[in-house]
């Protein structure tokens, strides 16, 4: 399969747009699934019009968020595809840059030193741009995650060492989802890390925080903790908006690497309860849209 | 658990009679404010136009569109998405703004601390929850973009917005030092403890 270039441009226009205005079942399935067991009357009213929101923004064709988050395009390249690394990266950079001005959307993103904005959402390495690859045949996967900045600025990382064992990174999640509080608009997907160097650990956080609800980790003790872990953190009474309550978290996940005899490493990182992500998959038959 | 409309501007009178868990909605005017204006405002002391005695302001930096000036759109922006973000980094803020430009109600998400309680209940303010992340939502409450000061910082400029049945929102922090987010706290640092030990981790 030879790579469109002009169709990954467009493509990575309108994610960004689809991200902005419309949930994954998954997680709306997940708000409907935490405002049924909730027991307290304020937190039910915080959730409730979470919902309504939803609906609103789908009915008004507006973003769900104002957030317009900063732009993350992670890539997955399967077998037999051809393509232009460098044309890849132009590509998907030009796609966001043009629902930036053409939507128009907020460009929420600055130089970090002289906080200059563009207004094109684009600058020094960002989008930022991840490239995977798997085993399909003719595929190539992009999928598209505005990451806003309540939940963004809520994020940990720990060097611990051997002798703090599991129980040193448990600790870890629980103490950071304290910490955020209401400031990461819960109910969140805290992402966690374990293992592999440091940035490792927390590009690992930074995928489970946006994994899709519903999946586990692959590696069984990690999908033991998984459960283990979203019990604990929704006993601490945080709830929906920092504002009391049962749904802290829809979920924690895990993601682990094998890592050196003399380090323990934990990374947290967190998604709001607008967790936001939209998918195109481009084959020899074109290009289709989802989650 | 009184509910209230509240049109703008709103004396300290208006304010002392609100309690934590109150709701409140807003008529009128709100201004629009974040990281940047503030920061423009009191660390590098640029003064605005706008009069914000007695007024609210909601931590916010729209999605606009740029349009010519009309009379539905006086200042050259049409609305798109406006909604709230996390009020906390502004924590060093709030007083300045109640005390130099006469603020009296902050609209933002996730809460404040003890120096914006304090500050509440010595000038006589409130901090009002919106639900964070519902920016479709509020939008529906928004009429228009009635002006713009300090452009410059776009799309962190001070926004002058037209509103309509503002919320319900919640009455979060007090004039009398009350605050949910303090209470929540308190209940979490004790439930903690419990969730530590269930985990088999001595605290």
């Amino acid at each position: 399969m030879q790579l469109q270039m002009k169709a990954v441009e467009e493509a990575c226009k309108e994610l960004y747009i689809r991200a902005l205005k419309v949930l994954p079942d998954d997680v709306k399935a997940g708000i409907e699934r935490l405002n049924q067991g909730e027991s307290d009357a304020r937190a039910q009213v915080v959730l409730k019009t979470m919902i309504t929101n939803i609906s609103v923004a789908e009915r008004e064709d507006n973003l769900l968020c104002q957030d317009t988050g900063l732009p993350i395009y992670k890539v997955k390249i399967g077998r037999n595809v051809q393509l232009d690394g460098m044309a890849l990266k132009a590509a998907i950079r030009k796609g966001c840059e043009r629902a930036t001005t053409e939507y128009p959307l907020r460009s929420s993103v600055v130089h970090p030193i002289t906080r200059k904005n563009n207004h094109t959402s684009c600058g020094i390495d960002m989008p930022a741009i991840s490239i995977d690859f798997c085993d399909d045949d003719e595929m190539l996967e992009i999928e598209m995650v505005p990451k806003g900045s309540g939940s963004e600025n809520n994020s940990f990382l720990k060097m611990a060492i051997p002798a703090d064992g599991i129980n040193g990174v448990k600790a870890f999640v629980i103490e950071s989802v304290v910490s955020a509080g209401g400031k990461t608009c819960p109910p969140t997907i805290v992402g966690v890390g374990i293992g592999g160097t440091s940035e490792q650990c927390v590009a690992m956080a930074k995928r489970a925080a946006t994994r899709a609800l519903g999946s586990a980790c692959p590696d069984e003790e990690g999908a033991k903790l998984e459960q283990e872990l979203t019990a604990a953190v929704n006993k601490l009474g945080i709830g929906p908006q920092g504002l009391g309550g049962d749904g802290t978290a829809f979920a924690v996940h895990v993601e682990l690497a094998h890592t050196h005899i003399t380090l323990n490493p934990v990374a947290v990182n967190m998604q709001c309860h607008s967790a936001r992500r939209a998918r195109a998959t481009f084959t020899p038959d074109g290009v289709t849209y989802g989650f | 658990m009184a509910h209230y409309n509240l049109p703008t501007p709103v004396s300290e009178a208006d304010i002392r009679k609100l309690r934590v868990n109150d709701t409140v909605t807003l008529q009128n005017t709100l201004f629009g404010i974040r990281d940047a204006t503030q920061i423009h405002m009191f660390d590098k002391g640029r003064k605005t136009r706008f009069d914000l005695n007695g007024h609210a302001v909601i931590h916010t930096a729209p999605n606009v569109r740029k349009v010519p000036v009309s009379e539905e759109f006086p200042a050259g922006y049409q609305p798109i998405c406006i909604g709230t973000t996390t009020s906390d980094r502004m924590e060093r803020f709030t007083r300045p703004l109640m005390t130099e430009n006469g603020v009296r109600m902050i609209v933002g998400k996730g809460g404040m601390r003890e120096g914006s309680a304090s500050a509440f209940q010595e000038i006589g303010g409130v901090y009002l929850a919106i639900i964070g992340g519902t920016a479709a939502l509020e939008t529906t409450w928004i009429e228009q973009i009635e002006d713009v000061d300090m452009d410059d910082l776009n799309p962190e400029s001070l926004w002058r917005f037209k509103i309509k049945d503002f919320g319900p929102l919640l009455v979060a922090m007090d004039s009398h030092g009350g605050s949910i987010y303090q209470e929540v706290k308190g209940e979490v640092a004790r439930n903690k403890e419990a969730v530590l030990k269930s985990l088999g981790i001595a605290s």
